[in-house]
């Protein structure tokens, strides 16, 4: 299992390192990054878009490490103020650890900026309606993982950055699929950034599970329940068993308290969005 | 090599050091030299419920704080020989007990005993959390209502991100569920969970029922553990406990009703 799949609790033990062990231990790993796609060099233009983009779920993005795309202003005329860059993401609280897809001068300012240069591969232009969801190609995280860039020898210097895409306008979920195998307890809180999130054990009470795709829950599902939390209104929830707290797709929530319908409590259901309106409907 | 447990719930008054009391006696009784540790410091109840309580010279602080050796501060308890009690401190703070204190001191029992049972305070803060860092095996204490339930989940969760074992990736912290203050006659008239509603909600496997019964705060209050009782129910159900947490197979008592006898059925008492 992932280390990620460790639910998120306060860490109270924060690890210290004891004088006679090895200070340091050089380890490879895969991340998932949200990368943000900048279309044009008018640092203006992408704080403004980035703000709204952020209002939508102001904690999901909270410190979380970015990878900026230059494929789009790769032959711009503009040459990137990536010093500027970095200022206006640090005061919307992001940390932009490094580039991909750059000419050399971009990848060169970048790293004067304290920007890593990541050898990201040619990110392919995503079909415009998210294929991958009709497609149903989902993968696992380890798949993702190994599948990605195979060719890279280099993989303990670099950040092998799987397809994942966060465009300033609209959120184009990934193919990493974040499965969890314990219970999510009362006060633990587990996030699948950038893909959906399948909980094969109950969700209890006071838990919440946040996803930016789809939520598969195949067990009891009693805590809260947040799909496409960056906008995705297409996203779904599933669950086995449905006595959730809440449950809230692309920001539209709606909570349960102890009116729930009696033809959905404890049923097989479906949540989905129609317009503005959640509706949670019972499977066949 | 010592197993260390917690009897740990999150949640107070549901039974943590009636179970402390009475598991480690239990185990003591079967021949395992066991020790059992009060984390509650500031309110030490252990020693009252053992009944030692004028015995307590020196406390686990002063260990942990090399004010006293380890030795010093072991009350051997009365019922059995194998039995050693460090009792809390009434007069420190909870802050005393840090990570490496209290992981010296368990190293050092660990070499002399079979098994240590560390007895929780309620709540999720720093003597909580000590109880159950370094546990090899956890006995979660719940009642049967909402509020037990919600709380004993969350230390559940907890015990999984945040003891030594999570932490260090060696493996699960073994989890016991156990059920105290049962009362079969409110479960019955819809007044209280039952133990399946309890066992749906948190996906444990059951250790034991113990039912709700007078003979515990006599024991209490006459600083014996109630598994000497051996008359009363609850006695028996912590008998069990024992037994079954040393691997026996034992069914599960004490979930129906008593029966009323016939006089009581005439007199409608």
């Amino acid at each position: 299992m992932l280390r990620s799949d460790v639910p998120e609790v306060q860490d109270l033990f924060p690890v210290e390192t004891k004088a006679h062990e090895p200070a340091i231990e050089l380890k490879g790993s895969v991340f998932t990054l949200p990368v943000l796609c900048i279309r044009c060099s008018d640092l203006d233009a992408i704080d403004a878009q980035l703000a709204e983009r952020l209002s939508k779920s102001p904690q999901f993005f909270e410190n979380a490490p970015i990878v900026v795309d230059l494929e789009a202003v790769r032959e711009a005329a503009d040459p990137v103020d990536f010093g500027g860059f970095v200022h206006l993401m640090r005061a919307r609280h992001l940390f932009p650890v490094g580039v991909q897809n750059g000419s050399p001068e971009q990848n060169e300012a970048a790293m004067a900026a304290g920007l890593a240069v990541l050898k990201g591969r040619a990110m392919k232009e995503l079909p415009k309606a998210a294929s991958w969801r009709k497609g149903g190609t989902a993968k696992t995280a380890k798949e993702t993982a190994s599948d990605s860039e195979p060719e890279d020898e280099s993989a303990t210097t670099t950040l092998p950055t799987p397809p994942a895409a966060i465009d300033p306008i609209r959120a184009t979920p990934s193919n990493v699929t974040k499965v969890i195998h314990q219970p999510v307890r009362s006060g633990q809180r587990v996030i699948a950034r950038g893909g959906d999130m399948i909980v094969l054990a109950a969700v209890n009470a006071g838990a919440e599970i946040i996803a930016e795709g789809n939520i598969h829950v195949y067990a009891p599902l009693r805590g809260r329940a947040l799909a496409g939390v960056s906008g995705d209104t297409s996203a779904r929830i599933f669950c086995y068993r449905m006595e959730a707290e809440l449950l809230a797709i692309a920001g539209n929530y709606r909570v349960f308290e102890d009116n729930m319908p009696r033809d959905i409590r404890g049923k097989t259901v479906q949540v989905y969005l129609d317009g503005e309106q959640l509706i949670v409907e019972p499977l066949a | 090599m010592a197993t260390i447990i917690v009897v740990t719930s999150g949640k107070g008054g549901v039974g943590k050091t009636t179970t402390s009391a009475s598991v480690s006696t239990g185990l003591a009784k079967r021949g395992f030299k066991t020790a059992v540790i009060d984390f509650d410091v500031g309110l030490r109840n252990l020693d009252l419920i053992m009944g030692c309580e004028r015995r307590v010279v020196y406390d686990f602080v002063n260990v942990i704080q090399s004010e006293a050796s380890l030795k010093q501060a072991l009350i051997r308890d009365k019922h059995c020989e194998n039995l050693y009690i460090l009792p809390a401190s009434q007069t420190r703070d909870k802050d005393a007990l840090t990570k490496e204190g209290v992981g010296q001191v368990l190293d050092q029992l660990r070499q002399d005993f079979d098994y240590i049972v560390c007895d929780s305070p309620a709540g999720i803060e720093q003597g909580a959390m000590m109880a159950l860092y370094f546990a090899d095996e956890a006995i979660i204490v719940t009642n049967p209502e909402v509020s037990s339930v919600r709380d004993s989940d969350r230390i559940l969760g907890i015990l999984q991100a945040k003891s030594q074992r999570a932490v260090n990736g060696s493996g699960r912290v073994k989890e016991h569920l156990l059920i105290t203050r049962y009362s079969p006659r409110r479960v019955e008239a819809g007044e209280m969970l039952s133990v399946k509603d309890v066992q749906d909600l948190l996906g444990v496997p059951l250790i034991g029922v113990v039912p709700e019964s007078e003979s515990v705060l006599q024991a209490s209050n006459s600083g014996v553990p109630v598994i000497h009782f051996d008359k009363s129910a609850s006695g028996q159900a912590y008998d069990d406990v024992v037994s079954r947490f040393l691997g026996e197979q034992k069914p599960m008592r004490f979930l129906e009703p008593e029966k009323k006898s016939f006089i009581q059925r005439l007199f409608g008492t």
